[in-house]
């Protein structure tokens, strides 16, 4: 312990800490409060509502239909966690481990992407995937969006907004660091028993990395999970709309029910917020792994 | 054996090409395609006219609301300074082990992997002229008469997002800089307190000129954040009133796709955002420079 702490610096230091929570926290229990208000108090200035209802959940989910963007939202997350993580991890294990013609080249390729900002060039992306029909033009046809066939539909969607950006230059970059520290033994040993690359990338290399694989595959989930522009420009009909892109959609629809509006808001946050509470350490270490590496 | 060593190459391009392939689609392609389409003028549903410099021209010499665009996101660099102080001192106060900190952090750091649409929303509520929270606290406690338009008024809608931005962005930095504090070595910290320094000047003296780099850290990837704003200004402002909150990145958007302004150019869009690109690599060279002259003069 190098800091020596007084009382009075206790009381302060707490004192500071609790009034930046309550800033940093309160607009989300405002949102709160304002999803379960009912009848005609809406707008009262009180965090307990006087009347409390929970019928504006029942409304937006049922009557608004939010259940089929939620779903569209678990199916962009989940996919784009897993495409991301197979596809740096396969661009990640020559990179690291072979010595083969190009291989600087590449790698230097793979990182310039992360110099240039997505709205630099999204209109020519736009253009690019309605013409080769990656768009949800096809599932905009109008057709059923429930039972197996919807869910091909949204799925469907979900490969529109998750395939032109499925492959992270700062995953490629975290796994190739964390393929560098394999000791080569386990390779040669593999190797030597008869596996041959894909084997070892599957079994020796993806399992050894896995705190940065781990790493990866939660900030993916998070940024999906919000991610917005490229939802917003890519998907064309509400119903294979993801969760921001539907709120967005529903703050103009419903701007006489703030309840309503903020009830949705809720069930947009609530999946990512618990989320973060599970997997919080990994956000510290995360954030280190960026900052001290680059 | 050199069958094998091609052979070789072969498995380590059968594993990269996924990848490649897909960045030759969605990366290279559509950058190159930008600048072809930044030399033309295209209509969204539309076959591209050749136009030279046409665009550029415009842009930087006769179009105002495009000026008027990169002041804005110039003025956005504002909330640089703001996360950094604010981020360090939170970096500080939490970074102790002591109990409860652990839950404090993870308070702090909520809002940043919210959703921002989400959190454009709840401030539009909280904004909200005559019954929103932040009037009628003010209002309440009589630091105000009459309520303040946030994001109404030409003066002051393009602050008002500035700060949700901020206060979404600070838990993020908060945590870059604890990395930073962590990497300090603690000798130093005790040695200055055997020789008499209090917590301000061990804060001030050792703690400080320690977190340089992670400071210019900071500063670099917030400014390029906040370079791209769009998201915020999306949803609470559109960039009114009177584009006096529009961003690069926004007027990008609506000059290319909103169809109501019946103005749509996918051409001059992408001119604006190879212009985009320049101000973000002219920006990030001259903060290395700078960065580089400070410490060769430290």
């Amino acid at each position: 312990m190098s800091d020596r702490h007084t009382p009075l610096s206790l009381v302060l230091r707490y004192a500071a800490l609790i009034a930046v929570s309550a800033v940093m926290i309160g607009p989300f229990l405002w949102l709160l409060s304002l999803s379960v208000r009912g009848g005609g108090n809406i707008y009262e200035m009180r965090l307990i509502p006087s009347v409390m209802t929970l019928d504006t959940y029942r409304e937006v989910w049922t009557d608004y239909q939010l259940a089929g963007n939620f779903l569209n939202s678990v199916l962009v997350a989940v996919l784009s966690v897993v495409l991301t993580v197979l596809l740096a991890g396969t661009a990640a294990y020559p990179l690291a481990r072979h010595t083969f013609r190009g291989r600087q080249l590449v790698f230097l390729a793979i990182l310039s992407t992360m110099m240039v900002p997505f709205q630099v060039y999204m209109v020519p992306l736009v253009l690019l995937c309605k013409d080769i029909g990656l768009s949800d033009a096809a599932v905009n046809l109008p057709g059923p969006l429930d039972g197996l066939e919807g869910i091909a539909r949204r799925l469907r969607a979900a490969v529109a907004v998750v395939l032109p950006f499925s492959v992270s230059a700062f995953g490629v970059f975290l796994l190739r660091q964390h393929f560098l520290g394999v000791p080569r033994d386990l390779e040669e040993a593999a190797r030597i028993d008869g596996a041959g690359e894909f084997t070892i990338w599957r079994v020796v290399m993806m399992p050894l990395a896995k705190p940065a694989v781990a790493t990866l595959a939660i900030f993916t989930f998070v940024f999906s999970w919000s991610n917005f522009l490229w939802p917003l420009l890519i998907l064309s009909r509400e119903e294979t709309y993801t969760l921001p892109v539907r709120i967005a959609q529903l703050s103009g629809a419903l701007i006489r029910s703030t309840n309503t509006l903020a009830a949705a808001s809720v069930i947009a946050i609530v999946p990512v917020i618990v989320f973060f509470l599970i997997f919080q350490r990994w956000f510290i270490q995360g954030a280190t792994l960026g900052a001290v590496k680059g | 054996m050199r069958t094998k060593r091609l052979s070789q190459t072969a498995v380590s391009y059968a594993f990269l090409a996924p990848s490649l392939v897909i960045l030759a689609a969605f990366a290279f392609y559509p950058i190159g395609k930008g600048l072809f389409l930044s030399l033309h003028t295209q209509p969204l549903f539309g076959e591209p006219t050749w136009v030279g410099f046409a665009n550029f021209r415009e842009l930087v010499s006769r179009d105002e609301i495009f000026h008027l665009a990169v002041w804005n996101s110039i003025r956005y660099l504002l909330v640089v300074p703001v996360i950094a102080a604010l981020a360090l001192g939170l970096a500080l106060l939490v970074e102790p082990a002591l109990p409860a900190m652990g839950l404090f952090r993870a308070l702090l750091y909520i809002p940043v992997v919210t959703t921002m649409v989400v959190v454009g929303l709840t401030f539009q509520f909280i904004y909200r002229e005559d019954d929103g929270l932040l009037n009628s606290l003010l209002q309440g406690a009589g630091v105000i008469d009459e309520p303040i338009h946030w994001l109404t008024s030409l003066k002051l809608a393009l602050y008002s997002v500035m700060a949700v931005t901020t206060w979404k962005g600070v838990g993020y930095y908060m945590v870059i800089f604890l990395a930073g504090l962590r990497a300090i070595p603690p000798q130093q910290s005790e040695a200055a307190r055997i020789d008499g320094a209090n917590a301000w000047q061990v804060i001030w003296h050792i703690k400080l000129p320690a977190l340089r780099p992670t400071l210019q850290l900071v500063c670099i990837i917030s400014a390029v954040a906040a370079l791209q704003v769009f998201e915020e200004i999306y949803i609470m402002t559109r960039g009114r009133p009177l584009h006096s909150s529009s961003t690069v990145v926004h007027l990008i958007w609506e000059t290319a796709l909103d169809r109501n302004e019946g103005r749509g150019d996918m051409g001059y869009a992408s001119a604006m955002g190879v212009l985009l690109f320049g101000l973000l690599v002219a920006f990030t060279a001259s903060a290395l420079w700078v960065t580089r002259r400070a410490e060769e003069r430290a």
